[in-house]
């Protein structure tokens, strides 16, 4: 079988299914290498992740562009070409986004399993603790010492009050 | 926990027994888990992973489990180490290649680990030898219940566990079973198998993960969706297809056995005798002749000369980090080969000289 980018020989093979219909792609070791599906002779997880997650989230508009999560600054751009996201918060700043992913992927977009008794369920919440704990790691740094302890305190205090004991 | 003497056991996976376990090797689940106030792991600082690995380790060996889990901090290891955890299944390769810190808890038979830094803050699993997911899904919802007491995970009620990627938000729960399909691999209708077990949304591995050809004939099946389906929806899922499966292989057996007794004696005869003499053997070779004598073992080719459990154990002996720690040194490709079949024909010697 010939590489569809070159008429080498086609060493890789890719086959995913979408929708029910099959897709292969057949390339020599060089255009994959050059389309990052393969690293160093190695299946690139990262890359093939990302053609299929490109492939659900659709086209790009301005809006999602310039997309960003306040509490952990990863941009939408950079979930859409890493396929990770930055903090638990990205799933209420890029819902509109994730939304039809979710249903591609999951042909679902709601939780119907275990719910944990004690965690803060509340996104609110989350993101002030990690608020705090960002303003501690930068009163650390900048050595301000007595905000430090009273910032400690206060991610204390609020962890308390939702952990049992 | 001592490493070198992990060497000397096969571990829960391998032990060889639970049901059905001349075809399912074992049963795996697994599930990730985030802290609530920390960005996912690939966002994190080392000093923030720092903080959480501190935090979690702290909560995962004081946790009261039935069993007691031991913290191994994956920078302090040689890689060597960290590849025999990886051949063992209680780490992935990610965790072992990535940087900066991370680790893993352990418990004494190793049904049990915990990734800590992995893409994910937390991922459990729980291990089973055989067809055994709802003991599998005790152990981890116990574990998860008894960790969530005392950690905030971040979960969101239209969501449910958050993960960093959006490919396991939901139940985080990703629950596997590992398949010897010698028999419909020799057949060729494992194709069949897998395109039938991707219409209904279940993926098909290797046994470490690899893609389509699977080395040792070994295959991991398992769930892809986590989102919109209940826990027990999912682990029922893969609970009604892994019988029919079964089935195949065993008629695809039977198929060996009527058309081509003669072939298939002559296969298992030649593997084992490549596995007696031979002096040079990669692992590739080792797990498609084991595969073989496994199949014949299990259909009663072999008479009494060698035990499933011993077949298992030198699947995972004959891997190279584990071959390593065996003979005591670090060993290059050549002297790996060298090493494996010489250890092959030890073992093999012992386990009885009568072939016919």
């Amino acid at each position: 079988m010939k590489c569809q980018s070159c008429n080498q020989p086609a060493t890789v093979h890719l086959t995913d299914v979408i929708h029910g219909k099959k897709r292969e792609v057949h390339l020599c070791q060089k255009c994959a290498e050059k389309q990052e599906i393969i690293k160093h002779q190695e299946l690139n997880l990262g890359a093939i992740l990302q053609t299929v997650l490109g492939q659900h989230l659709g086209p790009m508009t301005d809006e999602l562009s310039r997309l960003t999560c306040p509490t952990c600054g990863i941009k939408y751009m950079e979930f859409r070409s890493g396929g990770r996201l930055g903090c638990p918060q990205d799933y209420d700043v890029f819902k509109g986004a994730l939304l039809p992913l979710l249903q591609r992927i999951h042909r679902a977009a709601r939780h119907m399993g275990k719910i944990p008794v004690h965690a803060v369920r509340n996104a609110e919440r989350q993101r002030e603790l990690m608020d705090l704990r960002q303003k501690l790691r930068k009163a650390v740094d900048a050595e301000a010492y007595e905000d430090a302890a009273r910032l400690r305190d206060l991610i204390k205090d609020k962890e308390s009050t939702d952990e049992p004991g | 926990m001592n490493l070198d003497s992990l060497t000397q056991s096969n571990g829960e996976w391998l032990r060889g027994s639970g049901p059905e376990a001349d075809i399912v090797i074992s049963s795996r689940i697994r599930l990730a888990r985030n802290l609530s106030s920390f960005p996912f792991s690939s966002r994190a600082s080392t000093h923030q992973k720092a903080e959480i690995e501190q935090m979690l380790k702290d909560r995962l060996v004081k946790l009261e489990a039935e069993s007691r889990l031991d913290y191994l901090p994956l920078p302090a290891l040689t890689a060597l180490d960290r590849q025999l955890l990886v051949e063992r299944q209680l780490i992935s390769r990610e965790l072992a290649n990535a940087d900066g810190p991370r680790g893993v808890a352990v418990a004494n038979q190793e049904t049990v680990s915990v990734m800590v830094n992995e893409e994910d803050h937390l991922r459990l699993q729980a291990m089973r030898s055989g067809f055994a997911l709802d003991e599998a899904w005790t152990d981890i919802d116990r574990l998860d219940d008894l960790l969530e007491e005392r950690i905030n995970y971040a979960f969101s009620e239209e969501f449910g566990y958050l993960t960093a990627c959006p490919t396991n938000v939901g139940t985080g729960m990703r629950s596997s079973v590992m398949l010897h399909l010698p028999a419909l691999v020799l057949t060729k209708q494992i194709e069949k198998v897998f395109r039938a077990l991707q219409k209904i949304n279940l993926a098909v591995r290797g046994l470490y993960g690899e893609g389509s050809r699977a080395s040792g004939d070994f295959y991991q099946i398992s769930n892809q969706v986590t989102l919109g389906k209940s826990e027990a929806t999912i682990l029922t899922e893969i609970r009604e297809v892994i019988p029919q499966i079964i089935s195949y292989e065993r008629q695809a057996r039977s198929t060996l056995t009527r058309e081509s007794r003669q072939a298939l004696h002559d296969r298992v005869n030649r593997a084992i005798g490549t596995l007696r003499s031979a002096t040079m053997m990669t692992s590739e070779e080792t797990m498609d002749l084991l595969s073989s004598v496994r199949l014949g073992v299990n259909m009663g080719l072999l008479e009494d000369t060698i035990s499933i459990p011993t077949v298992n154990e030198l699947f995972l002996q004959t891997q190279p980090a584990h071959l390593q720690k065996l003979m005591g040194a670090s060993l290059d490709g050549e002297e790996r080969n060298s090493a494996r079949a010489r250890y092959l024909r030890n073992r093999l010697r012992e386990a009885g000289p009568n072939l016919n």
